[in-house]
């Protein structure tokens, strides 16, 4: 007899899912961080080397970063990712950037103001700025200028008055931005330097107020993907998965027939939690993210598949259909944690050893297992007591099993 | 009647030093390519020089590695980045480029695109590639450690062995398939490669885990016996060995065709670490852990006092 109440279960169940993962997917997709290889922009890869022979600390890397950060800012790039690497790597991606050239400078100028008198002697140094007090304005002719105000204005007083009339010249880093003669004692302990035009006006500014940099920046690489060329990679590989799920989908059902169809359901689910997931802890989804993830569709069937030849052999064998799927559910199950636990140690050490890239891929792979525990042995199991314990089409031909094979017990 | 299908009949252990022959000529094959022919290193393993060339508008690819060609440089690469005004062409050639070749390169290409075209050059360093090498190395070797001690905490150490033997056979195959048709390496190849050291030993576990389970069924005595249950075992878990890696070829293989260049070479990589991957698992690993067992076995006939086990 069948037991109708457990099918409505089935059914309720699934349209409920279908209806949660219908209304918050797009919701979910909006939220996911592309990386770089796919929204397009410009990484660089710098290695930091300190002045005079100091050794690089954790301190140092973060000082630099945080500076690089407020430049960045400067730059009017949002959400640019600055990432510490190894002991002394700083990555720098910015996405969205098209302006290679300026981003450049921008990072890695040191940016050590100086006032220099005639013969080359410092004044001055970027440490007596105020911070933060750079700003740009305009002088009657509507020339662009950068403003700075000094910590110590005395001080400052005091050196207008001992070079009056004669030139101070300011530099950054070892170029002479200006190089203007005192014309008259300044006691407000602010200096104008003038620019040419308003962009470099802001910069100069932009980078006075983010501060030097404690260190020398080496270029190691750098990476740039035009955003059309990005986004045309992410639209192939999506349509790649969607062939690749159809495919597999399509099989699953020819070959498992009923628990085939649950397999595509604990699929579907599998998709849903793994994006979400990924946007829960925050994991940018970069161009090999997306392979992973494709391929961990593929991956997450494995535990079905396992699970399902496993119950056919036992209907074979001569077994009810209850006793053949709870003896096919509970052997197979070590065989999937074992066969999996392998994937994330292997998973694990990537994790640990590898590069940004690579550690991206590492996540997806092993969120990748860990969900699919749930959906294709969780859940999958899950939905198929419901039918199995229903008695609703419980002929072996609904899973795949033809009459001739099985034994006679 | 009873289950038996056509592939119950097949032998999957009377000719295994075929497979092995098989797989050491591969190997050696593949070995002797590496060393010989080496490796088509992308640019993210070799250093080189990196020219910007300013165009400031759309430019096809062709047109812009033809003039180089014309100067005698070849470029390795050739990519668009930026937009608009700011469209820059980004070559990459392998070695450097002298100060002569550099300023021919910027008449060239005013010649073509403008006065406007500036070119700005810079000298790429390899050191992260061949770090990202050095560590997938050294990953595989962790991997595969990790993967014996757990194998041998749920099996035996004779699986666990024999189970990296034939990850380790799946890896220098990929390696020197890649050598040997000389097809570009990039540090996606890598990400590959350490798939396939997760993924491949998967198919392995399945059959081993099924050995080991007849094996509580089944009476070993003779070698007949063992030969018997490995058999057993394979033909039990094939259709679910080829089903698996199945799903997983289909995914790859969609990502090879309609995936785009940026994964191609990973999807490439992947499709064939798990072609030999599938056939190492059903041809090589349980074979290999049965030649193991049948010396340990002979031993113990002849001298069954120092049976351990």
């Amino acid at each position: 007899m069948v037991k109708w109440n457990r099918v409505l279960i089935f059914f309720l169940i699934v349209i409920l899912m279908g209806v949660l993962m219908g209304t918050t997917t797009q919701y979910i997709l909006k939220r996911i961080t592309l990386g770089l290889d796919l929204k397009g922009g410009f990484e660089i890869l710098y290695q930091v080397v300190p002045e005079n022979g100091q050794k690089v600390t954790k301190d140092l890397l973060t000082q630099t970063s945080q500076v690089l950060d407020r430049r960045i800012s400067a730059l009017g790039v949002a959400e640019p990712k600055i990432d510490i690497e190894g002991q002394d790597r700083i990555r720098v991606q910015l996405a969205g950037v098209t302006d290679q050239t300026a981003a450049r400078r921008m990072l890695a100028t040191e940016a050590n103001l100086t006032f220099r008198n005639e013969a080359g002697e410092i004044l001055l140094k970027g440490a007596d700025l105020k911070e933060g007090s750079a700003k740009v304005v305009f002088d009657e002719m509507g020339r662009p200028l950068v403003t700075i105000k000094l910590n110590d204005a005395k001080k400052f007083e005091e050196l207008t008055r001992q070079y009056f009339n004669r030139p101070i010249a300011i530099y950054l880093d070892e170029n002479m931005i200006t190089n203007p003669v005192v014309r008259s004692v300044i006691t407000n302990g602010e200096a104008t330097i003038s620019q040419g035009t308003v962009e470099e006006a802001k910069e100069l500014a932009g980078l006075l107020n983010a501060g030097a940099l404690p260190v020398t920046l080496n270029e190691l690489s750098s990476n740039s993907v035009g955003a059309s060329l990005g986004q045309l990679a992410m639209k192939k590989a999506i349509f790649a998965g969607y062939i690749a799920t159809a495919i597999i989908f399509l099989f699953m059902i020819l070959v498992y027939r009923l628990p085939g169809v649950i397999a595509v359901i604990t699929l579907v689910t599998y998709i849903y939690l793994t994006l979400l997931f990924m946007v829960l802890i925050g994991a940018t989804l970069t161009l090999p993210g997306i392979a992973a993830f494709i391929l961990g569709v593929g991956m997450a069937v494995d535990a079905n598949i396992i699970t399902y030849e496993r119950i056919k052999d036992e209907i074979r064998s001569g077994k009810t259909l209850l006793s053949s799927f709870r003896a096919g559910s509970r052997r197979s199950f070590w065989t999937i944690f074992d066969a999996n636990l392998t994937t994330v140690i292997a998973g694990a050490v990537l994790f640990i050893f590898g590069t940004s890239a690579i550690k991206g891929f590492a996540v997806i792979l092993i969120l990748g297992i860990v969900i699919s525990m749930i959906t294709a042995v969780g859940l999958s199991r899950l939905l198929l007591n419901l039918i199995v314990r229903s008695n609703w089409l419980n002929k072996p031909f609904y899973y795949g099993v033809k009459e001739s094979e099985i034994s006679e017990l | 009647m009873s289950y038996n299908p056509f592939y119950y009949k097949w032998d999957f252990v009377k000719r295994r030093k075929l497979y092995f022959v098989i797989s050491g000529v591969l190997l050696l094959i593949g070995i002797l390519s590496v060393v010989i022919r080496g490796f088509n290193l992308g640019v993210d393993f070799s250093s080189g020089t990196r020219v910007d060339v300013l165009i400031g508008k759309p430019f096809v690819d062709e047109e812009v590695i033809n003039i180089s060609k014309e100067i005698g440089l070849t470029p390795d690469s050739v990519r668009s980045a930026g937009e608009g005004a700011s469209t820059t062409a980004v070559l990459r050639y392998k070695g450097t480029i002298t100060k002569e070749q550099f300023a021919e390169l910027s008449q060239a290409y005013q010649a073509k695109y403008g006065e406007g075209t500036t070119l700005s050059e810079s000298s790429i360093s390899s050191e992260i590639g061949k770090e990202l090498a050095k560590k997938a190395v050294y990953s595989v070797l962790i991997a595969s450690i990790g993967i014996i001690i757990y194998i041998t905490i749920r099996f035996e150490y004779r699986f666990a062995i024999a189970a990296v033997a034939a990850l380790l056979h799946d890896v220098v195959m990929m390696v020197g398939f890649f050598s040997l048709f000389q097809i570009e390496i990039d540090t996606t190849f890598i990400v590959a490669l350490l798939t396939i050291v997760g993924y491949s030993i998967n198919d392995t576990i399945v059959t081993f885990d099924r050995i080991r389970e007849n094996m509580k069924r089944m009476k070993m005595k003779t070698i007949e016996d063992l030969e018997e249950l490995v058999n057993a075992s394979i033909r039990q878990t094939l259709v679910r060995s080829i089903n698996t890696v199945l799903t997983v070829l289909i995914a790859s293989t969609a990502l090879m065709i309609f995936g785009g260049e940026g994964i191609r070479i990973f999807s490439l990589a992947l499709t064939v670490g798990l072609v030999f991957g599938v056939y190492s698992s059903i041809f090589i690993a349980s074979q290999l852990w049965l030649v193991w067992k049948e010396q340990d076995f002979k031993k113990k006939k002849v001298r069954p006092a120092l049976q351990n086990d």
